[in-house]
């Protein structure tokens, strides 16, 4: 019986390990290719990539999520010849994201028995928010790197969140297993 | 020494965030100086490699525009041939010779380009191998695209006319006042002159084009019209409101320009500096 219900957990830990790989290899793929080029308005690009981050199983352990955040922004950096400010901006949110899901989800979150997929789209979506802004701040004051257009950085980082708050909570919902 | 174990153990996962963002502030500054070699750019074979392949489906939705602009441009050759051959007692002496040999042109597709963000590149599909290097310029037939800032073995990354860093020596067609070719990060379509004499006859509509005072490009490639100007706070120089001839958002094929004196030209610059 122990024996069994250990293999169920190497079975799970596996699909859930080849979960994250698909989610980070497209998600990467989706942004370098796609997204980045919408260039809205010519500079409202959407960055839901920061899915990754925000729908990461939560009981794994921190310090290879806070590795993999790095490794998630700076292959976009790859992408955008940017230096370092997609990683920078990822590690942040990887490392503030614990009181973010204490703040949006409460009592669930302490309870540790969390899983996206059974959570209500309103928190979902104030939990992405959070986590866009936090997101899209370091990002745009890093790339902007001038603190005299603030108002410039505070304008890219209000309109790139809507898009992707809005692209978020829409693959969440789509790629998300159906609800019994 | 146990302690210190003890606190870095507890520590940890601050410590690996502190040490992470701290390797990524670290890039984000070395993006953020002009030319520095740089270790995460899309010039590598990976990206690299990406995007020739998505390249190589979606450059079939513009050919019709790529084609449009390939028959203007063997227009406006044509036009110089035969106009050459009218005068060529006039112009034997000028340059168009002598360009064959001071500057060698290599063709170059666009794989991914850029103009939302502060400091702008381009990857294009000809690197080392082919002969490119740091430094060189980038143009298409309408006019000036950027210059070249990394390369690997069959890409490299050319630095956009749309960047912050970038400081293009440029002048007035009309006339021979310098400046200095900027950007203020705000629209694609606009670019600044700045540090042009107040004594300069500036009209609206004027055309600029490049100064040839850099190892960079040759003398008189486009670069825009005259959009607006006005003085400078000081009151000695304008600053110049360009309009780009090239849309910059839409660029799929370039030519890179090898300054094949470049070299013995900064060293005499270099030795006179002293």
């Amino acid at each position: 019986m122990q024996r069994k219900s250990n293999h169920y957990k190497v079975k799970a830990m596996n699909s859930v390990t080849i979960n994250s790989l698909l989610r980070f290899v497209s998600l990467v793929l989706l942004q370098g290719l796609v997204l980045n080029h919408v260039n809205f308005l010519s500079y409202i690009n959407p960055y839901p990539y920061i899915l990754f981050v925000a729908l990461f199983p939560i009981n794994n352990n921190r310090t290879l999520f806070i590795f993999l955040a790095f490794l998630l922004g700076l292959s976009v950096d790859f992408f955008t010849d940017s230096g370092g400010i997609h990683a920078a901006a990822c590690v942040t949110i990887a490392y503030i994201r614990p009181p973010i899901l204490k703040f949006s989800f409460g009592t669930i979150y302490d309870n540790q028995t969390i899983k996206f997929s059974q959570i209500d789209v309103g928190s979902r979506m104030v939990y992405f928010s959070i986590l866009t802004l936090f997101h899209h701040l370091i990002l745009f004051s890093l790339e902007v790197f001038n603190i005299s257009d603030i108002i410039l950085i505070l304008k890219k980082t209000l309109f790139s969140s809507i898009f992707t708050i809005i692209l978020c909570t829409l693959f969440s919902i789509l790629f998300s297993p159906k609800r019994k | 020494m146990q302690q210190i174990i003890n606190f870095v153990l507890r520590n940890k996962t601050f410590l690996l965030f502190l040490l992470l963002f701290g390797l990524s502030l670290f890039f984000t500054i070395q993006s953020h100086s002009y030319h520095k070699s740089k270790f995460v750019n899309s010039a590598n074979f990976f990206t690299g490699g990406i995007y020739k392949t998505t390249n190589s489906f979606s450059q079939y939705f513009n050919l019709k525009e790529q084609n449009d602009a390939l028959i203007e441009e063997n227009k406006k050759l044509r036009t110089i041939i035969f106009n050459l051959e009218l005068d060529t007692l006039r112009v034997s002496s000028i340059d168009s010779t002598l360009l064959g040999d001071h500057y060698r042109f290599t063709d170059a597709d666009v794989l991914k380009n850029s103009y939302s963000l502060s400091n702008n590149y381009l990857t294009i599909n000809k690197g080392k191998k082919d002969n490119i290097k740091q430094d060189f310029g980038v143009i298409t037939s309408k006019g000036i695209v950027g210059i070249v800032d990394n390369t690997s073995n069959n890409y490299a990354t050319v630095l956009s006319v749309l960047s912050k860093k970038n400081r293009i020596n440029a002048q007035l067609k009309k006339t021979s006042h310098i400046g200095s070719l900027v950007w203020d990060g705000k629209t694609e379509e606009l670019v600044q002159l700045v540090d042009i004499s107040k004594f300069a006859p500036v009209a609206v509509g004027d055309t600029i084009m490049t100064g040839g005072q850099s190892a960079i490009f040759p003398k008189g490639i486009l670069i825009g019209k005259v959009e607006s100007f006005s003085l400078d706070i000081g009151g000695d120089t304008y600053t110049i409101n360009v309009r780009l001839f090239n849309d910059m958002t839409n660029i799929g094929h370039v030519y890179i320009i090898e300054n094949m004196n470049a070299k013995e030209i900064k060293s005499l610059q270099s030795q006179s500096d002293e």
